[in-house]
C-alpha cells in the first residue's frame, strides 16, 4: 500500500488523565508517511483520547509528540491544522446548515479580510480536490441534504482542503454500509498512495485487518503492542485487544416463539421535519424470540424507537402491544401495556445523571405502591427494592445513593436493564443496548438478553452494530429509508446480502429501486 | 470500584455529602461576603464609611425590636413569592413574573373584600385569601398555557404580563374601585374583618405565620411526594422524564400555577394586613427580589428563609440608615444583586454547570 | 370621534416621523441580541445593560455639557453608554463563557443588577431628581428632507436614526458576508464543529456579547441622551425584554429587526397621540391611559404568539447551552 519511510508522526509516554480514571498510561505510538495505521481497542481503551491530544484538543500530562523529527507542542486544533494534521471525528463536526463551501472556508483566513472568499474561486478549489482523492461532492449544497457517506466525504475533503499530510479517522465505517465501508477504506489506501498518513481508529477486527498496514492495540490505557497486519490475525488481535481468550460468537441456543407480543402495522410517522421517516412498516415480535433491525443510522430507527415508545405520533397505522392496540400512545401507556424500553441515548433519554441510583431505579413507576403510600414517598422501599437489583444485576457502585453520573456507562447501562426488567414487562424494546459500553458490559448484555428470551420475552433489538445483530437476532429485518426492505432467518442470513439490504440495492419484494424513487418523488409533491 | 454493599452509607458516600453540604452552604457564604466586600467598595466611592454604614444597617435591621419587627414584615412577602419561585425554579420553569400576579393576587383578594363588606371575618378572609391565590394562578397559567400549547418562552410572556398586571391595577385603582369621593388613586379601605389580625398585640400579622408554614410544606413537597419528585426530575433533564412516562407539560403547569398561587397569596396578604386598600403602590419590587431570594437561597426552602431574612434585612437596614447618613436606598438593591452575582460566581467556580 | 383630526397628511407625518424615533433605541437593542444570540450566547440581561448604558450616558452628557463640550456632548454621551454596555457585557461573558454558569440565571441577574447599580449611580449623580439632558439637534439630510410627507419621515432626524440604519446594513454584512460572521454563525450553531476547525468559541462569543452590549448600552444612551433628555428609574420600561421577543420574531435577521422596531415604534406613537386626541376628541369616555401604556406589552405577546408553531425554531441550534471545551460525545 504505501512507502516505508521515516515516522512522520511520533508519539512518546503519552500520559494523560480524567478524574477518577488513566486514559493513557504512557503511550508510544508512531505513524509513518504512506501508511496506513489502525488504532484498535475496545471502548473505553484510550485511542480516541490519544489522537485527541495528537489533534490538539487535550493537552498531555505527560510525553512528547514529534512530527517530523521535531518536538511540538500542539496547543488547539488551530496548532493542529497548522502542523498539517486533519481529524475526521466519529460525531461529525460539520455546521449542519452550511453549505459545504462555508464548512470548508470556516476558520481559515480569507485572501480579502474580512469578507469570505469569493465563492466561485473555493468551489473551483473543491472541485479539483474532490476530482484528486475521488471524494465527490457537491460545493453549493447545504449539508444537512447530504447523506451521511457523503457528509463523511465531506469531513475528509475538510481535513485535506486545509493541507493536512496527516489524516486521522475516528470510528469512521460506525455509520456506513458494509459496501460504503469498504469504499472509505479503499479511499483511505489511496490517500496513503499519495503520501499521506492516514491513522483510523476501529474497535472491528474484520476491517482492520483488511485496510491497514499496521496495527496498535491498545487496552484499559497502555499500547499492548504493533504488530504488521499482515503478520496476524482476529483471535490473535481479539486476545491483544481483551487480555485474555475471548469467545467470539454468542452461543445461544434455538428460539420457541410463541405468540406475537407486539404488532406494527402499516405504521408510518413524520420526524422532527414534518417529512416522512416510516413508510408503512409491518412487523411482528413474538414471545421467545428476538428479532433484529438492521440498518445503517438515520434511516428511521430513531423514529420507529419513538412511536413503539410512545414518544412519537403515528401518521397511519396500528401499533398493539400484548394484544392491546394503542391509541395516541404516551410512554405511559406503552409501560403500561407491558412495554420495556432500553434507549438509546442513556443520558438524553434514561437516566438522570444528577440522580442517585435508587431514584433513577424508581424513576418510571414513582408514583406506585410499594414507593408510593397514601400520596408519600416511601424512601425505605425505594432503596430497599433498589439494592435488591443493583446486587442482583451487577451494578457496581458505592452506594444507591450515588449520582448516577458518577457511574460508568456499562454499570448505568446494567441499571436501566434492571429497572427495565423489574417491571416484568412483555415486550423489551432494546435500542443501540451496547453503545459504548466495554467487553465485558457488552458480554452481559448480550447474555441478559438471550437469557429473557429464553425465558419467553420478545425483544425487539434495534442496532446498528451488524456483528451485534447477526450474533443475537433469531429474526433479522432491515429497514432502509423508512422501510422493512428484508426480513430473514437470523441463522442463515448472508452477510453481503444483509449489506445490500442495507444500501438499499436491493429489496426482498422484489420491486425495483426505479420504481422505489418514483414513488418517493411523487410522496414530494 | 469498591464492591461495598449498597444498603450501607458507606465512606466514599459521607464523604461526598460532607463536600456537598459544604459547597451548598460554603458558595453563599463566600458570595456574599464578597458581594459585601463589593458594596463596601461601592459606599467608599460614595464618600462614606462602610464599616459605618454597615453597623448603621445591622443595627436598622436587627438591632431592636421594632427593627426586628420591620425586617420580619418585610421579608414575609418575599419568603411567600420566593417560596413559590423555588418550585418553580426547580422544575426549570422560569416564572420572572410573580410581580404581577403578586398584584393581581392583590386586586382578586382585595375586590372581594370591597365587595363582600358585610361578611363575617371568619368567612370573608379565607375567601380573600383564596381569591388573591387564585387570581396569581389565573395569571401565571396564561404564561405556562402559551408555553405549554405554543412554546412560547415563559421568562418573556411572564414579564410582559407583569407590566400588563401593575397597570391593570393601577387602573382599577383609578377608576372602578376607587374610593367614593376620593382623588387618590386607591380604593376605599378595607373593613375590620378583611384585616389580617396581628399577633399577641406585636405588629406580626398572621400573614407571617402562613409565611413561616410554606417552608415546611415545600420541603415536603419536594422531597416527599411524587408530584415533588417529577417536577425535580423535569428540572434535571426534561428529556429523560418525558422518556420515562412523566407528563412533563402537566409538571410544567403546576409549577407555574404553584408559583403564581403563592405569589398571589403573598399579594393579597399584603393588602390585608397592610395596606388596607387597593392601589398601584403594594410592592417595592417584592416579586424581583423573590427571584433573587430563590437563587440565594439555592432553591432549597431553610436557605430561600434565611436570604429572605438576609435581603429584608439589607433593605430595611438601608432606609434606615438612609435617614442618618444620606445614602440613597437604592444602595440597598445595588448590594443585594452584587451580593447574588458574587453567590453565582462563587457556585460556578466550584462545580460549573450541568448541560 | 372627529376623525378629520386624525386622517390629514400632518398627523400622518408627525406619526410615522415619531415612530422612526420611537424605533431606535429598541432597534439598537435587537441588532445587538442578533449578533449575541447568533452566537450561541442567549444574553437575557437586556434591560439591565440599556439602564447601564442610559444612565452613563445621560451623565456623562450631562456633565459634558456643564462643562462647556457643547454639540460633543450627547456624542460623548452616546459613546461612554456603549463603553458601559461593554463593560456588563464583559461581566455576562466571564458568568456564561468562562465560568458556564447557567445562561437564563446570569442574565436574570444581570438585568437587575444593571437596573439597581444605574438607579445607586443617578441618585449618586445628581442630588436633585429631574434633570433635563443637553439633547441633540437634529439634522436634515439637505433636499431628501423637503420631499413631502417621505422627507420628514425618512431624512430630518438626529442623526443617531441614520447611524441606526447604517448599523443594521452593517451587522447584516457583518453576519452574512464576512469570515468573522461565519465563524459566529458556525460557533451558535455547532460550536464543537467550529472548535475542531480551528475557532475559539469561547473568543468568538465574548466578541459578539461585547458587540451586542455595545449596542444595547448605546439602545439605552439614545433613549435619555437623544430621546427623553432625562433619567429617571425605570425608564427602560421593559424594552429590554420586548428586544429579546423581536429577536425571535425577527428570526435572528437584521432587516426582520429592523421591520419589527419601526412596528413596535408605530405602536408607541400611535398610543402617545391616541392619549392626546381622546382627551380632545372624545371628551368623557377616554380610553384609560393604562391600557395605552400596555399596549407595546400586549403587542410582544402577540407577536411572539403569531411566531410561535410547536416544531422547529429557526434558533441558532446551540443557543442558551455553555460549550464544555473538549467534551466530544
Amino acid at each position: 500500500m504505501g512507502q516505508t519511510t521515516d515516522p512522520i508522526v511520533q508519539m512518546r509516554g503519552i500520559v494523560k488523565r480524567f478524574p477518577g480514571v488513566v486514559a493513557n498510561a504512557g503511550i508510544d505510538f508512531d505513524l509513518k508517511a504512506g501508511e496506513v495505521h489502525a488504532l484498535l481497542g475496545e471502548n473505553g481503551a484510550g485511542k480516541t483520547t490519544l489522537m485527541n491530544i495528537l489533534y490538539g484538543l487535550y493537552a498531555p500530562d505527560a510525553g512528547q509528540i514529534l512530527l517530523r523529527g521535531r518536538e511540538v507542542a500542539i496547543s488547539s486544533p488551530r496548532a493542529a491544522i497548522t502542523h498539517g494534521l486533519g481529524m475526521v471525528h466519529q460525531h461529525f463536526m460539520l455546521v449542519q446548515p452550511f453549505t459545504v463551501a462555508e464548512n470548508m472556508i470556516l476558520g481559515q483566513p480569507s485572501n480579502r479580510e474580512p469578507l469570505m472568499e469569493n465563492r466561485a474561486a473555493v468551489h473551483k478549489r473543491l472541485e479539483a480536490l474532490s476530482e484528486k482523492y475521488g471524494l465527490a461532492t457537491n460545493p453549493a449544497a447545504p449539508v444537512w441534504t447530504l447523506s451521511v457517506g457523503e457528509q463523511q466525504r465531506v469531513e475528509i475533503l475538510k481535513a485535506l482542503y486545509r493541507g493536512a499530510d496527516v489524516l486521522i479517522l475516528d470510528e469512521p465505517t460506525a455509520v456506513l454500509t458494509p459496501q460504503e465501508a469498504s469504499d472509505l477504506l479503499q479511499i483511505l489506501c489511496r490517500l496513503a498512495e499519495e503520501g499521506k498518513g492516514v491513522v483510523f481508529i476501529s474497535h472491528k477486527l474484520g476491517e482492520v485487518l483488511a485496510a491497514s498496514d499496521r496495527v496498535t492495540v491498545l487496552r484499559d490505557g497502555k499500547a499492548v503492542g504493533t504488530v504488521p497486519s499482515h503478520e496476524t490475525d482476529k483471535q490473535a488481535l481479539a486476545c491483544m485487544m481483551i487480555g485474555r481468550e475471548v469467545v467470539l460468537r454468542v452461543t445461544k441456543g434455538p428460539a420457541h416463539p410463541t405468540e406475537p407480543r407486539l404488532t406494527l402495522n402499516g405504521v408510518r410517522a413524520d420526524n422532527d421535519r414534518g417529512l416522512p421517516a416510516l413508510r408503512d412498516i409491518s412487523l411482528e415480535v413474538r414471545a421467545g424470540e428476538i428479532l433484529g433491525i438492521a440498518g445503517v443510522d438515520g434511516n428511521g430507527q430513531r423514529e420507529l424507537e419513538e412511536v413503539i415508545a410512545g414518544l412519537r405520533p403515528t401518521t397511519a397505522g396500528t401499533i398493539a402491544i400484548a394484544g392491546q392496540t394503542l391509541v395516541e400512545s404516551t410512554p405511559r401507556r406503552a409501560g403500561q401495556s407491558g412495554l420495556a424500553h432500553i434507549p438509546s441515548d442513556r443520558y438524553r433519554m434514561g437516566v438522570l445523571a444528577d440522580f442517585s441510583v435508587a431514584e433513577n431505579f424508581v424513576l418510571e413507576r414513582i408514583g406506585d405502591p410499594p414507593f408510593t403510600r397514601h400520596g408519600w414517598l416511601r424512601w425505605d422501599a425505594i432503596r430497599r427494592d433498589s439494592s435488591e437489583s443493583v446486587a442482583a444485576f451487577d451494578v457496581r457502585t458505592p452506594s444507591v445513593e450515588t449520582p448516577v453520573g458518577n457511574l460508568s456507562g456499562g454499570n448505568a447501562q446494567k441499571l436501566i436493564l434492571a429497572r427495565e426488567l423489574a417491571r416484568n414487562p412483555k415486550v423489551l424494546l432494546a435500542a443501540q443496548p451496547t453503545r459504548g459500553l466495554d467487553v465485558s458490559a457488552i458480554e452481559y448484555v448480550h447474555h441478559k438478553l438471550i437469557e429473557q428470551r429464553d425465558a419467553g420475552m420478545a425483544i425487539l433489538l434495534i442496532s446498528t452494530e451488524l456483528d451485534e445483530i447477526t450474533a443475537l437476532s433469531d429474526r433479522i429485518a432491515v429497514i432502509y429509508e423508512g422501510e422493512i426492505v428484508a426480513v430473514m432467518d437470523g441463522q442463515q442470513a448472508d452477510v453481503n446480502d444483509l449489506g445490500l439490504f442495507m444500501a438499499g440495492q436491493k429489496r426482498q419484494d422484489g420491486k425495483s429501486i426505479v420504481e422505489r424513487d418514483r414513488i418517493k418523488r411523487r410522496e414530494a409533491e | 470500584m469498591t464492591e461495598a454493599s449498597p444498603m450501607s452509607v458507606t465512606m466514599a458516600d459521607r464523604r461526598r455529602r460532607r463536600r456537598e453540604l459544604a459547597t451548598t452552604i460554603g458558595s453563599p457564604l463566600l458570595g456574599t461576603f464578597v458581594g459585601l466586600l463589593i458594596g463596601a467598595v461601592l459606599i467608599l466611592m460614595a464618600g462614606a464609611n462602610p464599616l459605618e454604614v454597615y453597623s448603621a444597617m445591622a443595627a436598622g435591621a436587627f438591632g431592636g425590636k421594632r427593627q426586628i419587627t420591620e425586617t420580619v414584615l418585610r421579608a414575609s412577602p418575599i419568603l411567600i413569592i420566593a417560596l413559590g419561585l423555588m418550585v418553580a425554579f426547580r422544575a426549570r420553569v422560569w416564572n420572572i413574573g410573580a410581580e404581577g400576579q403578586y398584584f393581581i393576587g392583590a386586586l382578586a383578594g382585595g375586590a372581594v373584600a370591597l365587595l363582600l363588606p358585610d361578611l363575617p371575618l371568619i368567612v370573608l378572609l379565607p375567601a380573600m385569601l383564596i381569591a388573591g391565590a387564585a387570581g396569581g394562578i389565573l395569571w401565571a397559567l396564561v404564561a405556562g398555557l402559551l408555553k405549554v400549547r405554543r412554546g412560547m418562552s415563559e421568562i418573556i410572556t411572564t414579564l410582559m404580563l407583569n407590566y400588563i398586571a401593575v397597570l391593570f391595577v393601577q387602573y382599577m385603582a383609578r377608576g372602578p374601585l376607587q374610593e367614593t369621593g376620593g382623588y387618590l388613586p386607591q380604593s376605599a379601605q378595607f373593613v375590620d374583618a378583611a384585616r389580617l389580625p396581628q399577633l399577641f398585640g406585636t405588629r406580626i400579622h398572621l400573614g407571617v405565620l402562613l409565611a413561616v408554614l410554606f417552608v415546611p410544606i415545600v420541603y415536603v413537597l419536594l422531597w416527599y411526594t411524587p408530584l415533588g419528585f417529577r417536577l425535580r426530575a423535569v428540572g434535571s433533564r426534561s428529556s429523560v422524564a418525558r422518556y420515562a412516562g412523566i407528563n412533563v407539560n402537566r409538571v410544567i403547569l403546576f409549577a407555574m400555577a404553584f408559583s403564581g398561587a403563592l405569589a398571589g397569596l403573598a399579594g393579597v396578604v399584603e393588602v390585608s394586613a397592610i395596606h388596607f386598600r387597593v392601589k398601584a403602590e403594594i410592592s417595592v419590587g417584592y416579586g424581583f427580589s423573590a427571584i433573587l431570594v430563590a437563587l440565594l437561597g439555592r432553591m432549597h426552602p431553610v436557605g430561600v428563609l434565611v436570604a429572605a431574612l438576609f435581603f429584608a434585612g439589607l433593605t430595611t437596614g438601608a432606609e434606615a440608615m438612609h435617614v442618618v447618613s444620606k445614602l440613597p436606598v437604592a444602595l440597598a438593591s445595588a448590594i443585594q444583586a452584587v451580593v447574588v452575582l458574587s453567590v453565582l460566581v462563587a457556585d460556578a467556580l466550584t462545580h460549573g454547570s450541568r448541560d | 370621534m372627529d376623525w378629520s383630526l386624525v386622517l390629514n397628511w400632518a398627523f400622518l407625518v408627525a406619526l410615522l416621523t415619531s415612530c422612526v424615533r420611537l424605533a431606535m433605541p429598541l432597534l439598537l437593542a435587537v441588532l445587538g441580541e442578533i449578533v449575541t444570540e447568533r452566537s450561541g450566547v442567549l444574553n437575557l440581561g437586556l434591560e439591565g445593560v440599556m439602564a447601564m448604558g442610559a444612565v452613563t450616558g445621560f451623565m456623562v452628557a450631562y456633565y459634558a455639557g456643564d462643562a462647556g463640550l457643547g454639540a460633543a456632548s450627547p456624542w460623548l454621551g452616546l459613546l461612554a453608554g456603549m463603553i458601559a454596555g461593554m463593560a456588563m457585557g464583559l461581566l455576562m461573558g466571564w458568568l456564561s463563557v468562562t465560568l458556564k454558569a447557567d445562561q437564563v440565571i446570569c442574565g436574570i441577574t444581570l438585568v437587575i443588577f444593571g437596573q439597581g447599580l444605574a438607579n445607586y449611580i443617578y441618585r449618586q449623580g445628581f442630588r436633585s431628581l429631574a434633570v433635563n439632558g443637553p439633547g441633540m439637534p437634529s439634522l436634515p439630510i439637505p433636499g431628501l428632507s423637503r420631499i413631502p410627507v417621505l422627507g420628514p419621515v425618512l431624512f430630518d432626524h438626529q442623526p443617531t436614526v441614520y447611524l441606526a440604519v447604517l448599523l443594521t446594513l452593517l451587522v447584516w454584512l457583518l453576519l452574512t458576508h464576512t469570515t468573522w460572521g461565519l465563524k459566529i454563525r458556525a460557533v451558535g450553531e455547532n460550536p464543537a464543529s467550529a472548535d475542531t476547525s480551528g475557532v475559539s468559541v469561547a473568543r468568538v462569543r465574548y466578541a459578539s456579547l461585547l458587540i451586542g452590549t455595545a449596542l444595547a448600552g448605546l439602545g439605552g444612551a439614545v433613549l435619555t441622551v437623544v430621546q427623553l433628555n432625562l433619567f429617571r428609574e425605570g425608564i427602560i420600561a421593559g424594552r429590554g425584554w420586548i428586544a429579546i421577543a423581536l429577536v425571535i420574531f425577527a428570526s435572528w435577521r437584521p432587516w426582520m429587526a429592523l421591520g419589527g422596531a419601526l412596528f413596535f415604534g408605530l405602536a408607541d406613537s400611535v398610543q402617545y397621540r391616541i392619549q392626546a386626541l381622546s382627551q380632545v376628541a372624545l371628551g368623557a369616555r377616554t380610553i384609560p391611559y393604562e391600557f395605552l401604556l400596555m399596549l407595546p406589552y400586549v403587542l410582544t405577546l402577540v407577536a411572539l404568539f403569531i411566531r410561535s408553531r410547536s416544531g422547529r425554531s429557526e434558533a441558532p441550534a446551540a443557543l442558551g447551552r455553555p460549550y464544555f471545551m473538549h467534551r466530544l460525545q
